[in-house]
């Protein structure tokens, strides 16, 4: 998938192949990202997400193809690269013995601000990221939301082309994670800046502008999350049912096509679906627990790619 | 990045600062060497008069210089331990991240670690008198000129051990086996002088009897008894410096190579 012609690409990444030891985790990633998009990449743990947002994040070297950020290839040209990202990693990379305002010191001088600028910009994020009246303490007294909102101001101190970030809501609560998402869009908005980050929150894939689903180390499918929910087209009906199995193959005799079992739940993607339901029913009353009728998710979107369910607990 | 020293600075202060917000830290570090040599001192005094040319000398004397030499290990030690977690997740990952040469990631680091080795070092070494050695100006600026090369030696030494283990547990097993015979074969505990020649072979061969021997002989008048017999002045200051270089230049060549498939 390629960004629109009119847009830079802010990322380009061509045949990218990565490899521990004897085990494949990308076999050959080709997308782009355009400058000034929010852009998910959504996956199950284990899918290749953080290996590529290593690679991106120039910690580690693929195996082949390439990854250009702003044009720099993130191997062989390094330097440049780091200037022009902020990284925000998973878990975190703070100081716990320091204090927040003193973390983001050692980050400006580690990136070459001056004291002034870095002070000024240093006062700024944290005002942003509302964190400003905790800015003397140490990160340990924190909690994990707050910890996770000084890692923020942390990776934007010094106001970075593409903000990398990893699992972003890992740890917040609702609230903290709509105040993360108002922030994220007033840094595309107003200043331009590129977000690619990695999920596996259906909740958080949906606020994306664009997104690239990466499963068993291929991109499966990307595009707009609205043109990927209407890629599957028609309703989703989901049926709970003590035999899911027995119940898939008696759908499949009555209406045909493909019928799934996911987590114990008959699935299937039909347009018209509220005109199958009464068939269903009166078909296998006696079988069927339950029968919802919705629009496709995301999560629909995913299974309909690679016919099977990987999500955790927290898929919304 | 066009100005390195500033971010060579963050990375010293910050581990001065984490040192001190650390009490344990502060107390384990310093007490435990001065119970060692108050114990091994007194306990070893009655029946061990390490052998000097012509005569012997109170063990706790002897002992005493060893003891500064282990603050200086130990210390190195365990500034250096925190690479091993902060390298896959913690603060290491967002300075491997920044635009700084990785040379002045290991020299920050290790530079830390060289400051907190020398004030604890000069605290153990005000002692001095306790042990009957005597600390006028000059040898306390010889004593500082000599330990500063070592305790920079010493922290290069366990950043490259602490770079490539996967585990803190792996690294206490290659601090027994590796760093502390660095210690006890450096003629810190017992002197060369009378030792079996396959030990004293060993003493001769390891680095660190070098600094030792520059350290001992900082303490004393030249020709004191008990430094005759050590390795020259001259080598000894030799020997420490290429233990410097060497140890400096693998820690930046472990700490510059990514490797293909290998976290960086």
């Amino acid at each position: 998938m390629t960004a629109p012609m009119s847009v830079p690409a802010c990322v380009a990444i061509q045949g990218l192949v990565h490899d521990y030891g004897e085990r494949r985790v990308l076999r050959g990633l080709d997308f782009s990202v355009g400058e000034g998009e929010i852009f998910g990449l959504l996956g199950p743990n284990g899918g290749g997400k953080t290996t590529l947002f290593r690679i991106l994040a120039t910690l580690m070297r693929p195996t082949g193809g390439r990854a250009l950020i702003l044009g720099h290839d993130v191997e062989r040209e390094a330097p440049e690269v780091r200037r022009l990202i902020g990284v925000v990693f998973q878990s975190p990379a703070l100081d716990r013995k320091l204090t927040v305002r003193e973390n983001l010191r050692v980050q400006g001088r580690l990136y070459g601000l001056a004291a002034r600028p870095l002070r000024e910009s240093s006062d700024d994020m944290l005002r942003r990221v509302h964190l400003l009246d905790r800015a003397s303490e140490r990160v340990e007294r924190l909690s994990g939301g707050l910890m996770r909102r000084a890692e923020i101001a942390k990776g934007l101190l010094h106001r970075p082309r593409l903000l990398l970030m990893d699992e972003p809501s890992s740890g917040l609560d609702p609230g903290a994670r709509q105040d993360l998402w108002s922030l994220l869009r007033e840094l595309r908005d107003r200043e331009g800046t590129t977000i690619l980050l990695t999920t596996h929150l259906m909740e958080e894939a949906e606020r994306c502008d664009r997104l690239a689903i990466l499963n068993e180390g291929t991109l499966v499918a990307g595009g707009t999350p609205r043109a990927l929910k209407s890629e599957i087209g028609g309703d989703v009906i989901a049926i709970t049912t003590a035999s899911p199995r027995e119940l898939r193959d008696g759908i499949e005799q009555l209406l045909g096509g493909p019928v799934r079992v996911v987590d114990g739940t008959v699935r299937l993607e039909r347009p018209a679906g509220h005109e199958l339901i009464p068939r269903i029913v009166e078909a296998f009353a006696d079988r069927i627990d339950s029968v919802s009728l919705g629009r496709p998710t995301l999560l629909d979107v995913f299974i309909h790619k690679t016919g099977h369910r990987f999500f955790g607990d927290e898929a919304a | 990045m066009n100005r390195p020293l500033p971010a060579v600075g963050a990375l010293l202060w910050r581990e001065v600062i984490r040192f001190l917000r650390d009490r344990n830290r502060v107390f384990g570090a310093l007490l435990q060497p001065i119970i060692f040599w108050a114990l091994f001192g007194s306990g070893l005094r009655a029946s061990f008069h390490p052998p000097v040319p012509g005569g012997s000398v109170p063990y706790e004397e002897y002992f005493f210089p060893g003891v500064v030499v282990m603050v200086l290990l130990f210390t190195a030690i365990f500034s250096t331990v925190s690479l091993i977690e902060d390298r896959r997740e913690g603060f290491l990952q967002s300075v491997l991240v920044a635009p700084v040469p990785r040379s002045m990631v290991v020299l920050g680091k290790v530079l830390g670690g060289t400051v907190l080795a020398m004030a604890q070092g000069l605290v153990i070494l005000a002692l001095a008198p306790l042990a009957g050695i005597r600390l006028v100006p000059a040898v306390l600026g010889e004593s500082c000129l000599i330990l500063t090369p070592l305790s920079f030696g010493l922290t290069a030494l366990s950043f490259c051990v602490a770079w490539r283990m996967e585990s803190t547990q792996g690294f206490h097993a290659v601090m027994t086996v590796f760093l502390m015979p660095l210690w006890l074969l450096s003629g810190a505990p017992f002197p060369s002088l009378g030792a079996p020649a396959w030990l004293r072979a060993l003493i001769a061969l390891n680095p660190v009897t070098y600094g030792l021997a520059a350290f001992r002989r900082a303490l004393y008048p030249a020709g004191a008894p008990i430094v005759e017999g050590l390795p020259s002045i001259g080598v000894s200051i030799l020997v420490t410096l290429l233990f410097c270089a060497v140890t400096f230049g693998v820690a930046l060549g472990l700490a510059v190579r990514p490797g293909p498939g290998t976290p960086a």
